[in-house]
């Protein structure tokens, strides 16, 4: 019974020190998010798209990579860009780099996780989030 | 004397003082808006405290009953299928933020989780169960299920690439 509760002592302190070294990190990623919900307009979104089917999807997930939020206002906005005459892949693309790709996060995955492997991880899923939506579109227009 | 100060502090402090100093200028530019933003912080904090809490509670659990060889068993270099799954399961189960799950994953990754399954984990978060309806909604049923299928498949994708290139920088 001792030993149990001893686990459980030592388990809880643990993990109240693992809590008090990332709160730090946590605050302000948590801090910087709302800077960035405050500060930037739905409107942005649809402004920056420029009509080009190359250049499009790259900036639908720069977009995505630099923005945050609930993955909901995602849908919402590519839903608004689908029907101002912004691409399928463009859109798939910002959808996909807004859950996948974190601009703002990187400074706590960083520290948290290592420099490298978020460096590493970020840059391949920006990379990914093109490709899948290429391949996603052109399955579609297969089906 | 900026320098010694600067290697006193460690970097997760160097990071809130200068977000800090952000909401400082800001409100010394445009005091209306970082009233907007403190209530967009409050909002937020309050809408992420379930998922604190469930992290807590999981790195408790984490604490209590996994070891580094457990860990290691399911998650470590050798884990192998079980590996993977473990990384896609619990991805697509996870909710939240995504950096409410860093403490976790760097838990676990001092513990010995594998890189690649760290990536896979915080890829499939991109495939969201209670959101499904929502794409579908906006995007159609033949889009949402052909980009998930797309989105697990380049969750291994990016766990074997991520793994790869961080052990090239290794060797």
């Amino acid at each position: 019974m001792k030993a149990i509760q001893y686990k459980l002592k030592k388990s809880l302190f643990q993990t109240i020190r693992n809590f008090k070294q990332i709160m730090p990190i946590i605050l302000g990623v948590i801090m910087l998010v709302s800077l960035v919900l405050a500060l930037i307009p739905n409107s942005f979104y649809a402004s920056i798209f420029t009509g080009n089917k190359v250049v499009d999807p790259l900036v639908g997930a720069t977009i995505g990579s630099i923005s945050t939020g609930n993955p909901l206002i995602s849908y919402i906005l590519g839903g608004e860009l689908l029907s101002q005459g912004v691409s399928l892949i463009a859109v798939t693309a910002f959808i996909l780099s807004w859950v996948t790709v974190g601009i703002i996060q990187l400074p706590a995955e960083s520290l948290m996780l290592g420099r490298k492997f978020a460096i590493t991880r970020n840059a391949t899923a920006f990379i990914s989030s093109v490709i899948v939506a290429v391949l996603t579109v052109f399955t579609l227009s297969l089906i | 004397m900026i320098n010694k100060l600067l290697e006193k502090i460690s970097g997760k402090w160097i990071f809130l003082i200068l977000i800090t100093i952000c909401y400082l200028v800001l409100a010394i530019l445009n005091f209306d808006m970082v009233k907007i933003v403190v209530i967009q912080l409050f909002d937020l904090i309050y809408k992420i405290l379930p998922i604190f809490i469930l992290v807590f509670v999981l790195m408790f659990l984490s604490n209590l009953f996994l070891d580094a060889k457990k860990i290691i068993k399911y998650t470590g270099e050798s884990a192998g299928f079980k590996g993977w799954f473990i990384a896609i399961f619990t991805g697509v189960l996870s909710a939240g933020p995504i950096y409410m799950w860093y403490p976790l994953l760097s838990d676990l990754k001092d513990k010995g989780m594998k890189d690649a399954f760290i990536t896979t984990f915080l890829y499939n978060r991109a495939v969201k169960i209670p959101l499904l309806p929502m794409m579908i909604y906006y995007f159609g049923v033949a889009f949402t299920v052909v980009l998930s299928v797309y989105m697990i498949l380049f969750s291994i994708i990016n766990g074997l690439i991520v793994h790869k290139i961080l052990n090239l920088k290794k060797l």
